[in-house]
């Protein structure tokens, strides 16, 4: 099996979860990797403080699709004030891959954008 | 296998090869043989001063060096020593006429008229000139074979608001040789000044700059085996000589008072501050070294190149080129994309068995657009690649259609 591309990213990458579009929604944010053209966005419907539904957007490489799709399942049922509080480590374990300097910023977009939508902090997550 | 049409084998003259990589992104930026990082190198162990000022031998020797470069660039491209502007790079030499000539001539109502498939370096400067002048910025049309249309040119021309015109010569995502005669031709008939972006073309064939015809032709030193931080624009030198400058400061003056100063002659009025000398020493080297292998056998070599990777290409499943099918209409390179795997993770998965390849927008976004794609993956060639990288670039795409489990 391939170090990077292993069987559960490449499954989350040709069948992503929680992709789609959400109307209505009360968060959003959408935001692009510069670096290779991956766009993502994400529609957010909160409940009680928490991530009811969530739904992202756009396309992108196996890295940044992948880890759109495993964070969504983690994000789901989250407290929105958490989320400014998660940091790269979080999306990077949750990756379970080895992440080389050149593939980072892939990782890291649908953080960024969770982010952005939960805090409007849209900065890259360190 | 097709029998090989060139046997051109310089690879020994590059020493980044002992590495072993099958470097495939020569459009990005080409290597440097040995002659270039030595002609450097030489010139920093020996003859290294500040020139044209110096009174003393040393920096005579490397005014020299450097105008002699400038010289030997001028006419391997078909121009004039005099007309000949180094910059840094395509992208100053582009800004250059957009801020010295555009700013004079271009106003409100005017048009820049300008193509689908330019590279950001020849769309962003028209976009900050058009804004500030209140001008209006155009585009020509890419098919879906990857070519202009003359007769949109035409029809954009006789509305009679073009004020200038940039194409670029070669396309670095396409491939496309555009008729930029035709074009400069068709641009100065209609009143209209003309710039050629050479960036992709001039490493790779033999460009006559006269011939062109064009009244600005930029390119840069890096894609044609020299060093980085050293561009070329070449013009007119009526349109030259009536500009004023684009920065101020030493070098491109001839006199300075308190409140005003008078201009160099060409080409230094456009040389603000001390050149980068060893550049141009270094680009004098690279065009030399082109020179002797000779420019029809550089082209040849990437037709070929070209053709082949076509073909070998052609037999992978999910697996689309663009730009025109026919090599004799494209430069030495191939964007593709492969169907399921996105060209990030096809760029990856080729370094892995060491083939360099680009994968992204190519800084040509409105192209993307247009194509419908977000990015490409592309392999560009040069004069040290041959039919083996071509074959093992073939073998790390079927290998990633693999891991991807297609
Ligand atoms: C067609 C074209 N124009 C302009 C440029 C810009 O060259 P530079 O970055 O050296 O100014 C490039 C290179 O990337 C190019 O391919």
């Amino acid at each position: 099996m391939d170090e990077l591309y292993r069987d559960y990213i490449l499954d989350h990458y040709k069948q992503p979860r929680n992709f789609g579009t959400l109307e209505p929604h009360d968060l959003e944010a959408h935001d692009h990797n510069p670096l290779c053209g991956d766009e993502l966005g994400v529609h957010i419907r909160v409940d009680d403080g928490k991530i009811a539904e969530l739904r992202f957007h756009g396309q992108g490489c196996a890295i940044s699709q992948a880890s759109a799709s495993i964070a969504s399942e983690e994000l789901i049922g989250m407290p929105v004030e958490q989320i400014g509080k998660l940091d790269a480590d979080w999306v990077v374990d949750l990756l379970g891959i080895s992440i080389s300097p050149t593939r980072r910023k892939c990782a890291l977009l649908s953080l960024k954008v969770t982010r952005g939508a939960a805090t409007g902090d849209a900065s890259w997550p360190e | 296998m097709a029998p090989l049409a060139t046997s051109l084998d310089v690879r020994a003259d590059f020493p980044v090869f002992d590495r072993g990589f099958a470097y495939l992104d020569s459009a990005a930026t080409s290597q440097k043989p040995r002659q270039v990082i030595e002609a450097m190198d030489s010139y920093y162990r020996c003859s290294n001063a500040n020139v044209h000022r110096g009174v003393y031998k040393l920096a005579q020797e490397a005014t020299d060096l450097f105008e002699g470069a400038r010289e030997r660039v001028a006419r391997f491209a078909g121009s004039e020593a005099a007309t000949t502007i180094f910059t840094r790079n395509a992208t100053e030499a582009i800004n250059l006429v957009a801020y010295a000539w555009g700013r004079e001539h271009v106003g409100e109502g005017d048009e820049v008229l300008i193509t689908q498939m330019e590279h950001h370096s020849n769309i962003v400067p028209w976009q900050i000139l058009c804004s500030e002048r209140g001008a209006t910025l155009r585009y020509l049309h890419v098919s879906d074979e990857g070519l202009l249309s003359l007769d949109e040119l035409d029809q954009v021309l006789a509305e009679g608001r073009v004020k200038l015109v940039s194409v670029v010569h070669v396309s670095n995502v396409l491939g496309t040789i555009n008729p930029v005669s035709e074009i400069a031709a068709r641009a100065r008939a209609a009143g209209a000044v003309s710039v050629i972006d050479g960036s992709q073309a001039m490493p790779q064939m033999a460009v006559d700059v006269a011939e062109v015809g064009a009244d600005f032709y930029a390119w840069t030193g890096h894609k044609a085996l020299g060093p980085t931080g050293i561009g070329v624009l070449h013009g007119r030198r009526e349109l030259l000589e009536s500009m004023r400058p684009f920065l101020g400061g030493g070098d491109m003056i001839a006199s300075v008072g308190f409140d005003s100063s008078t201009y160099n002659e060409l080409p230094w009025k456009f040389e603000a501050g001390t050149s980068a000398i060893a550049e141009g020493v270094g680009l004098g080297a690279a065009i030399d070294y082109l020179g002797g292998i000779g420019m029809e056998t550089v082209r040849a070599h990437e037709r070929d190149l070209t053709h082949y990777t076509l073909e070998r290409l052609g037999e992978i499943d999910g697996l689309r080129t663009f730009g025109p099918g026919d090599p004799d209409m494209r430069g030495g390179v191939v964007s593709f994309e492969v169907e399921g795997i996105h060209p990030h993770d096809l760029a990856e998965l080729c370094d892995r068995e060491g083939v360099c390849i680009r994968a992204g927008h190519h800084c040509a976004q409105p192209l993307m657009r247009e194509l419908g794609v977000p990015a490409t993956a592309r392999a560009s060639f040069h004069v040290y690649n041959n039919r083996e990288d071509v074959d093992r670039l073939a073998e790390a795409l079927q290998k990633a259609r693999k891991v991807f489990g297609l």
